[in-house]
């Protein structure tokens, strides 16, 4: 098994500074904007990329995490691990929500989660920001705003590390 | 009638005070004192050879509940067991409370019994513990005893009476000692695991309190009360000063509450549900002390089968009982191997000592006695496998065990009931 | 630990500490589930969970099927009586009939001591021991631990009484188990004849005086008396109970003033808690409810996803 760096720590900053413009440029109504990172990794992308965007625009932007456990497709093929917290303390509805992951492989992950935020109300509009989307969805379900775009084989493994969880940036891709 | 020379082996005949290697002949069903010219000879070199043992305290089950086991299958239980002579208890369906049923048992036993069967008859009617049972006749009709085990006759002055009753026949009377409100509807020894498991306790002192009764009884009507699968350490102790004293009073106990504790109740499996109940430590400890210093004269299996459907159920619901014949010789040899016991001790509890207590012309080898004989190998080291058991049932909480010693031949008035293969 | 492995949930006496907190970190998880707009989702979807209940319960198994219903299971109620149980189809029977039709998760409630042991090895559904006799009650105990948990911020180094028929209640034995693994000070009280010393052995102090039993309290839990159910001979009567170890105005005046009540239910007012006691600022009884579904989702969630344990 070898490692390829995808992303170090100043190509992570620069893409989050990208896409944090795109999210201004894309929501030009920006009074509903509030950000959500999916657990674990999403949720300190969504802080930083919520840090850039309040800096653009120069007020607070709302923010949340949620955990997506309880909505997967897949209990009793993998065991149940870790249940976190699912923390959203504004309204979502009529908002335009950002969701945000790490990576972005089947779709599965956004699918769920689309569906945990559908239990807390109705936003106006979901977008899906993620730092990498390597490919191989297995549901019709596509990112808004992408850090980087890299196709790999199905048996790769992408990980995203960050200094808040793992205390480094970095992605890495396994082959 | 052929005859047989058993050679090499190292006889045991505790009544006779007899341990040594020799030759052991047989003729015209017969211990005899000679080697008869046309006898079919077997080797024991290795191998002990005893009067053949006898066990009692069995559950045939037949009349009644031939489904979980009977004359037949019990008396093959035993024959693979060594046991040349077993006791059965009379609660059956109909009881063995009545001469029709122990004719039954006895006819029954004739056509299809591999070794003998003595019958125990009832004390009370229907073992209800509230009349008399024909005891007179009963004698007359051939019980060896009086017992209404599986049940404990409560009302003292009926025991009292029951005793002074049979002493008019020379009929020892046996008891399971149980007082019914004590342990109420206790399941398992009352404890720390019945504690643990919620399950409701059967305290040692119900068995207690009735061994205590009975060593007043005895010790009033100067008669034999005998009781049944002691479980406690106290039993113990009230047996051994009750002996000292001279009272007469005896004790038999079981491999399971010699072997087992209360702890391997943990995982609720019916196969450890016993009445009396499994104990503690303590108490193991005192049934080995009370096994070595003869406190108790006699070892039983209380074989007692059950359907598997039946012990397949929840813990509090599952009948008491196991099955015992088949694993009580080598979970009492494991008594000599441990040094508890001798080897000549231990032949004695399953020979001399209940055919004394029932007056059985059993239980000895010697010249023109019954060619009842057990031959043992006390090192051989198998695995029991209840599956291939000759009982009907399967309530063994042994299956699988790896024992050391057994019987390899068991000869019932000189005929092989049974060998290895 | 990172995953769940057990497909049962059958006592606390056998689960690790680490499991216990996994539970409960768990069951954090699903009480914001019920503060949601949609109480629901859709974990179970697809499973079917089988009340079986062979001893009459109406708020345990009210408590199972609506966290079930929470999980989006499909859920579907047995009761029975044991005694016609043992007349008729046996337990096993009974739990091999709701295999064949494709329960995946198996809730039981025994009078019975050991009937979900039982039944575990013999299925390849899941089996929630709901209570079996007097054995334990462990959703009961993992709830009671969540809520002193939310309250106190800790259980290590608690006193914590349990106060009644410790010989007859499952209750008190799961909380024996669990709150003695996570380091509390348990003390349980009651009369001699329902709180034999035998006890403990559990590592429990066992007393039979109610001030001492209170005096150092921070958490007092108040178990039912049912004098019906059990034998006569083991307490006078109901009011000699309250009288010698009822909750009363004047006992609770005299407990540390942050000290917390506690009672499984359902409560006899009167008996053994005043009424007013039982409704004091300081009863978490209600809450104790509330959390008991959080406990039961977690619990639901985790053993659906659990496989067998090898043993």
């Amino acid at each position: 098994m070898s490692q390829v760096i995808l992303m170090d720590a100043t190509a992570i900053e620069r893409a989050l500074t990208r896409m944090a413009h795109e999210i201004v440029e894309r929501n030009s109504n920006q009074d509903g904007l509030a950000i959500i990172g999916i657990r674990t990794h999403g949720v300190p992308l969504a802080q930083r990329l919520t840090g850039i965007v309040a800096g653009i625009l120069k007020r607070e932007i709302p923010i949340g995490e949620i955990d997506i456990s309880m909505h997967r497709d897949d209990i009793g093929t993998r065991g149940a691990s870790v249940i976190g917290a699912t923390h959203i303390t504004f309204d979502v509805t009529g908002k335009t929500i950002v969701l945000v992951d790490d990576v972005l492989f089947t779709g599965r992950s956004i699918r769920a989660a689309l569906d945990e935020i559908a239990d807390f109300g109705r936003p106006q509009r979901i977008q899906v920001a993620v730092l990498v989307d390597r490919g191989h969805r297995e549901l019709p379900i596509r990112a808004d705003f992408v850090g980087k775009n890299t196709p790999t084989a199905l048996q790769e493994r992408v990980m995203v590390r960050l200094v808040e969880v793992d205390g480094k940036d970095e992605v890495v891709i396994e082959r | 009638m052929n005859s047989l020379i058993i050679k090499h082996g190292r006889v045991i005949d505790p009544a006779n005070r007899v341990d040594e290697v020799r030759d052991l002949f047989i003729t015209g069903g017969k211990i005899a004192g000679a080697a008869s010219s046309k006898a079919d000879v077997i080797d024991a070199t290795g191998k002990i050879i005893t009067p053949g043992l006898i066990d009692i305290h069995v559950h045939l089950r037949e009349p009644g509940r031939s489904d979980k086991e009977s004359i037949e299958t019990g008396t093959r239980c035993a024959a693979r067991g060594g046991f040349t002579s077993i006791v059965a208890m009379p609660n059956t369906t109909p009881a063995a409370d009545n001469t029709g049923t122990i004719a039954f048992i006895k006819q029954r036993a004739a056509e299809v019994a591999c070794v003998n069967v003595f019958p125990a008859g009832a004390i009370t009617k229907e073992l209800k513990g509230e009349e008399l049972a024909p005891i007179g006749s009963l004698k007359r009709a051939g019980v060896v005893a009086i017992t209404d085990d599986g049940r404990c006759v409560q009302n003292n002055e009926l025991m009292r009476r029951a005793v002074e009753y049979a002493k008019m026949f020379d009929l020892p009377v046996m008891d399971h000692c149980q007082d019914y409100n004590v342990a109420a509807d206790g399941v398992m020894h009352e404890g720390y695991w019945s504690a643990a498991l919620g399950l409701r306790g059967w305290p040692a002192v119900a068995e207690e309190i009735i061994v205590a009764r009975n060593i007043l009884l005895a010790e009033i009507t100067d008669w034999h009360i005998h009781c049944q699968h002691l479980s406690s350490a106290r039993s113990v102790e009230l047996v051994r000063a009750a002996k000292k004293r001279g009272v007469k009073i005896s004790a038999e106990a079981c491999p399971h509450h010699f072997t087992l504790t209360d702890e391997s109740v943990k995982e609720y499996d019916t196969n450890l549900k016993m009445n009396p109940p499994l104990r503690t430590e303590a108490d193991r400890q005192a049934l080995l002390a009370g096994l070595a210093d003869g406190t108790i004269d006699i070892i039983a299996s209380d074989h007692a089968p059950h359907c598997t459907y039946e012990k397949q159920v929840e813990f509090d619901v599952a009948p008491f009982g196991i099955i015992g014949l088949e694993t009580e010789l080598a979970l009492s040899l494991a008594l000599v191997h441990q040094k508890v016991l001798t080897l000549p001790q231990l032949i004695e509890k399953f020979t001399i000592n209940p055919a004394k207590l029932l007056r059985l012309s059993k239980g000895t080898l010697s010249t023109g006695a019954d060619a009842d004989v057990t031959v043992i190998d006390p090192v051989a080291e198998w695995t029991y496998d209840v599956e291939q058991s000759a009982s009907k049932a399967r309530n063994s909480p042994f299956h699988n065990w790896n024992l050391k010693g057994r019987a390899m031949i068991t000869i019932v008035g000189g005929k092989i009931a049974w060998q290895l293969e | 630990m990172k995953r769940w492995q057990r497909k049962d949930l059958l006592g606390i006496q056998e689960l690790s500490v680490a499991e216990i907190n996994f539970l409960l970190n768990s069951a954090q998880a699903f009480k914001q589930v019920g503060k949601r707009s949609v109480k629901k989702v859709p974990s179970l979807r697809g499973k079917t969970v089988v009340n079986l209940f062979i001893e009459p319960s109406t708020r345990t198994r009210t408590s199972f099927e609506l966290a079930a219903t929470r999980l989006s299971a499909d859920v579907i109620n047995i009761t029975a009586n044991a005694s016609s149980l043992v007349k008729g189809e046996t337990l096993k029977d009974t739990a091999l009939n709701l295999q064949a039709l494709h329960a995946d998760v198996i809730i039981i409630r025994h009078s019975a001591a050991g009937a979900p042991h039982f039944l575990a090895p013999l299925l390849k559904a899941s089996v929630i021991n709901a209570g079996d006799g007097a054995h334990e009650h462990p959703t009961q105990a993992l709830l009671d631990a969540f809520t002193i948990l939310e309250k106190k911020g800790k259980i290590a180094g608690l006193n914590i009484t349990i106060l009644g028929d410790i010989l007859f209640s499952r209750v008190a034995r799961s909380n024996i188990w669990l709150l003695t693994k996570l380091g509390a000070n348990v003390t349980l009280a009651g009369p001699s004849t329902l709180v034999p010393r035998v006890f403990e052995q559990f590592g429990c102090r066992v007393t039979h005086n109610i001030d001492d039993a209170l005096r150092d309290a921070d958490v007092v839990n108040l178990l039912r008396i049912q004098h019906e159910r059990q034998r006569q001979t083991l307490f006078p009567s109901i009011g000699e109970y309250t009288t010698m170890f009822g909750l009363n105005k004047e006992r609770f005046a005299r407990l540390k003033p942050d000290a917390m009540i506690m009672h499984p239910g359902p409560i006899n007012r009167g008996v053994e808690i005043d009424s007013e006691v039982a409704d004091c600022e300081r009863s978490v009884i209600l809450e104790q409810v509330t959390n008991g579904l959080a406990v039961r989702m977690a619990v639901l969630f985790l053993c659906s996803g659990g496989q067998a344990v090898e043993s």
